[in-house]
């Protein structure tokens, strides 16, 4: 089934990128954008989605508070917060806030295993 | 100041550029991660093409402390100058951090120099190949250089002479909160080097974002 997805980056070739990946997988998607967190929060509180795929060195806000604040407001939406900052301190605040982290620049194969992931969790969430 | 010579980055040339930079210095802070055992924090970086003036200011040329820069040249398709700078203040600190905090304060200092080229060639390395490997491209990296002082005296050095008075300056903040140590990242391109960076970024920006494939049947 096809889902709506909030891709959150302040740049935007990283936003077309990501957008450009998940096309090629599920071309059938929804792929909403927002260039900030507050952008985003904003969007997710006029209509929900069913999955985020989040920057986190972003102005303002990082991804890791962005992705608390969507898993407060749908705790069982999954997150994925990219990044090529692989240090420890970063990918266990991702976990634990329940985000998913990718090492930025995202790959076919990365993108392909959080949404298949995701796909599972949400169908299994539905019935 | 704008020069009729540099060539105008677009809007979307100019993202791809800091995205880049985001992601090679990401990468070198997980480096120095790595080195000094605590976490390193990075500030948004910022990209501007400034006059060889404003560059001079932006490179601490007004702050009244003494700055220490491992400074190395690149040399290829891009060519230009890549800079690790801090207070000289925090040096040692520095030094205390990546060598593991229990040698004497005689060996820091005698270790200083050579630990100071070794940090600022992994960070400086680890930023740079990272772009060069994602614009497809190889970048030779001179030795590292330890250079004191302020800001103005790191940029009128040997080789290579930044032609024009226009520079690509991009920068960008790191911390390690807990030791107090502060620094910068600068890199710094000449114009005929900003020339051959606008057609990269325009394969770069083709090659990441370019048009979505359609679905294709069977196994891709």
């Amino acid at each position: 089934m096809a889902f709506r997805v909030l891709i959150v980056d302040d740049s935007k070739l990283a936003r077309m990128a990501v957008g450009r990946t998940l096309a090629t997988l599920r071309p059938d998607w929804e792929r909403i954008e927002a260039t900030n967190a507050d952008e985003a929060l904003a969007l997710a509180r006029q209509g929900s989605f069913d999955m985020a795929l989040l920057d986190f060195n972003m102005p303002g806000r990082d991804g890791l508070d962005l992705a608390a604040d969507l898993r407060s407001m749908a705790p069982a939406m999954p997150v994925a917060v990219i990044s090529a900052n692989l240090q420890i301190e970063i990918v266990n605040r991702a976990r634990s806030v329940g985000a998913e982290f990718l090492p930025k620049p995202l790959t076919k194969d990365a993108m392909e295993a959080f949404i298949s992931q995701a796909e599972q969790r949400l169908g299994t969430g539905r019935q | 100041v704008t020069d009729a010579r540099a060539p105008d980055l677009s809007e979307l040339e100019l993202d791809a550029l800091t995205e880049l930079v985001n992601i090679g210095v990401s990468r070198a802070a997980a480096s120095l991660r790595e080195m000094v055992g605590e976490q390193v924090l990075l500030s948004v970086p910022s990209v501007n093409l400034v006059s060889r003036e404003h560059a001079l200011s932006l490179l601490g040329g007004g702050a009244p402390e003494r700055l220490v820069a491992v400074h190395q040249v690149f040399e290829g398709d891009l060519t230009g100058r890549a800079l690790l700078i801090f207070p000289e203040t925090r040096s040692l600190e520095l030094v205390r951090a990546v060598t593991g905090g229990d040698l004497p304060i005689e060996d820091i200092i005698e270790l200083e120099q050579e630990a100071l080229a070794e940090t600022g060639n992994v960070i400086l390395n680890s930023c740079l190949a990272t772009i060069a490997n994602m614009l497809e491209r190889s970048l030779k990296m001179s030795l590292p250089e330890i250079l004191r002082g302020r800001g103005p005296e790191f940029f009128d050095i040997d080789p290579p002479p930044e032609a024009g008075d226009v520079v690509m300056f991009l920068y960008i903040d790191f911390l390690i909160q807990q030791r107090d140590i502060r620094g910068y990242i600068a890199l710094l391109m000449d114009l005929p080097s900003l020339t051959n960076l606008k057609d990269l970024l325009g394969l770069f920006i083709a090659r990441t974002a370019g048009e979505i494939e359609t679905a294709r049947d069977g196994p891709s």
